[in-house]
C-alpha cells in the first residue's frame, strides 16, 4: 500500500487547468523529489494534494483514503504536513512559538516532538526567544521545517526546501531532510537543485508542462542522458 | 499669565489628554487587532463603543450594579453582539474585498446606532449625578474617575498583553495576524481565532466606552464621534500593532487637548485627522512599524 497515491489528477486555480493528468505514488519512508522546468506545475502538485487547490479530475489517496477536495486543516490531521515555499515562518512570532503554533492542533503533550526539533536543528535552540523574522533565510527554513514536524507527520511535503538558500546551508538543509526521513518520515520534495535532490532521493518525478514526463528511481534519472541534457542542465 | 501658572495649566491639559488617550487606545486596540487579521478598517467599532457604554448604563441603572462588576458584563455582553455581527454578516463576505467589508461596518455601524436610539433614546444620559470633587497635588487637579479610567486601561493592556503572549489563542491570534495562510495550512482553526478576535476587540471597545460614559455623558452618537480619533491613533501608531494602538492613543488624546490651548475645542476632531495625515504622508507604517 502506497502511503500517497495520487491518479490522474486535472485542476488548477481558475479555470484554466495547470495540471493535466499527473500521477505519482510515494512508499512509505521514502524520499521522493519532483522536478521540471519552471511552469511545469510542480508546485502545483504538492498544493493539489495539501487541498490548496481545486482538482477538478482524478483523485488522491493517503494510506488508502481519499482525500481528494478536503481541505487543509483536515488534512493536517490526517499525518500531512506541508511547507511552503516562501512566508513560511510566523515572522512576529518567537522561533518557540513558531514550533508551538505548529502543534497547535494536538491535545496530547508536544514537549517529547518538540525536543526532538531541536535536537535536529540545535541553531534554532539558542535563538528560540527571537521573533523568526530576524533569523537567516537558513534558520528561517529550519523553523519552516520543525514547525511542520511539530505533529510528527508519516509525509512531509517540502515545496524548494533550498530555495534562496547559500550553497552551505543547501547542504545543511538537505542532511536534516534526509535524518528526518530515516526517522520514518516519508518526503515529497520539489526541487530546483535537480542533480543534488537526486543524489539523496530515492525516487524521482519529472514533470514538464503540467504532466508525468519521466519517472524513475533517482539513480537512473541521474543517469539518464536524455533527462540529464533536458531537465539537469547538462 | 505668569510662567509658573502656564506651567500648571499645560500639565493639567497633558492630564486631560492622558485620559482621553486611554479611552481613545482601548478603541484603536480593537480596530488594530481588526484590522491585523481581516484587513479591513472597521467603521463600526465607534458604535461598539457607544453600545458597551450603554450596557454599562443597564448594570449601573437598572441593576445597580458597583461600576468594578459593570465591567465584566458590559464587555461581555458588546463581545456577544460583536460575535453576532459577525456570524450574521462579516463572515459572509470574508471573501470578498476588504471594500466591501469596510462598506458593510458602515452599515453595522448605523443598525448599531438605530438600535441604541430605538432603546435608549436620544437624549444625554449620564451614569451618576452628582459632583466628585478632584484631588490636588501642587495645583494639578485630577478627579477620581480619571484616575480610575488611566489605571482601568492599564490593567486591561497588561491583561491583553498576557493573552496574547501567554495563552495559546492569543498567539495563534499573532500567528493569523503574521500569515493567515500558514496558520491555515498548519492547522489553525482560523474561524474561531477571528471568532476570539472580534470578542476581545469588542470586550476592549466597551470598556473604552464606558471610560467615554464617565468622562463625559453618553449619547447615542458618543462613539461615531470619536471613531475618526481612534482610527487617527491606530494608523499613527501602526496599524495591526497593540502597543502601537496605545501609543497612538496617547499621542492623539494629548495631542487633541493640547490643541484647545491655542484654538477652539470645536476643531479637536480636525487635530485626529491632520496627525493621520501627516503620518500617512511621512511614515505610513506609523511610530511602531505596523502592517502594510
Amino acid at each position: 500500500m502506497s502511503l500517497l497515491q495520487v491518479d490522474d489528477i486535472y485542476g488548477g486555480y481558475g479555470n484554466a487547468d495547470i495540471l493535466h493528468g499527473v500521477s505519482m505514488h510515494i512508499e512509505p519512508q521514502e524520499i521522493v523529489s519532483i522536478i521540471g522546468p519552471n511552469g511545469a506545475g510542480k508546485s502545483t502538485v504538492m498544493k493539489a494534494v495539501f487541498g490548496l487547490l481545486k482538482v477538478r479530475q482524478g483523485r488522491i489517496l493517503f494510506n488508502n483514503k481519499d482525500i481528494t477536495r478536503r481541505r487543509p486543516d483536515q488534512i493536517v490531521h490526517l499525518g500531512i504536513c506541508y511547507v511552503p515555499q516562501e512566508f513560511n515562518v510566523f515572522p512576529s512570532l518567537t522561533v518557540h512559538e513558531n514550533l508551538e503554533m505548529g502543534a497547535f492542533i494536538r491535545k496530547d503533550s508536544y514537549s517529547e516532538q518538540l525536543d526532538h526539533v531541536y535536537e535536529l536543528f540545535p541553531p534554532l535552540k539558542d535563538k528560540r526567544g527571537q521573533s523568526a523574522g530576524h533569523l537567516s533565510g537558513g534558520q528561517r527554513q529550519m523553523v519552516a521545517i520543525g514547525r511542520a514536524l511539530m505533529l510528527n507527520p508519516s509525509l512531509l511535503l517540502l515545496d524548494e526546501p533550498s530555495a534562496g538558500l547559500s550553497p552551505l546551508f543547501i547542504e545543511q538543509i538537505f542532511e536534516r531532510v534526509l535524518e528526518i526521513n530515516k526517522s520514518g518520515v516519508g518526503i515529497l520534495m520539489v526541487e530546483q537543485n535537480a542533480k543534488q535532490a537526486l543524489s539523496f532521493s530515492h525516487r524521482g518525478y519529472i514533470l514538464s508542462m503540467g504532466g508525468n514526463r519521466f519517472e524513475d528511481s533517482a539513480e537512473n534519472l541521474l543517469n539518464n542522458r536524455e533527462v540529464a541534457e533536458m531537465f539537469l542542465g547538462g | 499669565m505668569d510662567w509658573g501658572c502656564f506651567v500648571i495649566e499645560f500639565l493639567q491639559v497633558i492630564i486631560y489628554g492622558i485620559v482621553l488617550g486611554c479611552i481613545i487606545s482601548l478603541g484603536a486596540i480593537g480596530v488594530s487587532l481588526i484590522f491585523g487579521i481581516l484587513r479591513f478598517a472597521h467603521f463600526a467599532h465607534g458604535d461598539m463603543m457607544s453600545l458597551g457604554a450603554y450596557f454599562g448604563l443597564v448594570g449601573v441603572v437598572s441593576l445597580q450594579l458597583p461600576m468594578y462588576a459593570v465591567f465584566p458584563l458590559a464587555m461581555g455582553a458588546t463581545a456577544l453582539v460583536a460575535a453576532a455581527l459577525d456570524r450574521s454578516i462579516y463572515r459572509w463576505l470574508r471573501s470578498s474585498t476588504p471594500i466591501i467589508m469596510l462598506i458593510s461596518s458602515v452599515g453595522a455601524a448605523l443598525m448599531l446606532r438605530s438600535a441604541i436610539q430605538v432603546v435608549w433614546g436620544p437624549d444625554n444620559k449620564i451614569y451618576e449625578a452628582g459632583i466628585k470633587l478632584p484631588y490636588i497635588f501642587y495645583g494639578l487637579r485630577i478627579k477620581p474617575d480619571q484616575l480610575n479610567i488611566i489605571f482601568g486601561t492599564a490593567v486591561l493592556v497588561v491583561l491583553l498583553h498576557l493573552f496574547l503572549h501567554k495563552t495559546r489563542m492569543g498567539k495563534a491570534m499573532r500567528a493569523l495576524s503574521d500569515n493567515m495562510d500558514l496558520a491555515q495550512v498548519t492547522g489553525i482553526n482560523t474561524e474561531r481565532v477571528i471568532f476570539w478576535t472580534w470578542m476581545i476587540a469588542a470586550a476592549m471597545a466597551a470598556a473604552g466606552g464606558i471610560f467615554l460614559g464617565i468622562d463625559t455623558r453618553l449619547n447615542p452618537i458618543m462613539g461615531w464621534r470619536i471613531l475618526l480619533p481612534v482610527f487617527a491613533a491606530a494608523i499613527a501608531g501602526g496599524i495591526g500593532n497593540l502597543y502601537g494602538a496605545v501609543l497612538g492613543g496617547l499621542l492623539i488624546g494629548i495631542v487633541q487637548e493640547l490643541s484647545t490651548m491655542v484654538i477652539s475645542p470645536a476643531y479637536k476632531p480636525a487635530v485626529a485627522f491632520a496627525i493621520m495625515v501627516l503620518m500617512l504622508v511621512f511614515r505610513p507604517t506609523g511610530i511602531l512599524g505596523g502592517k502594510e
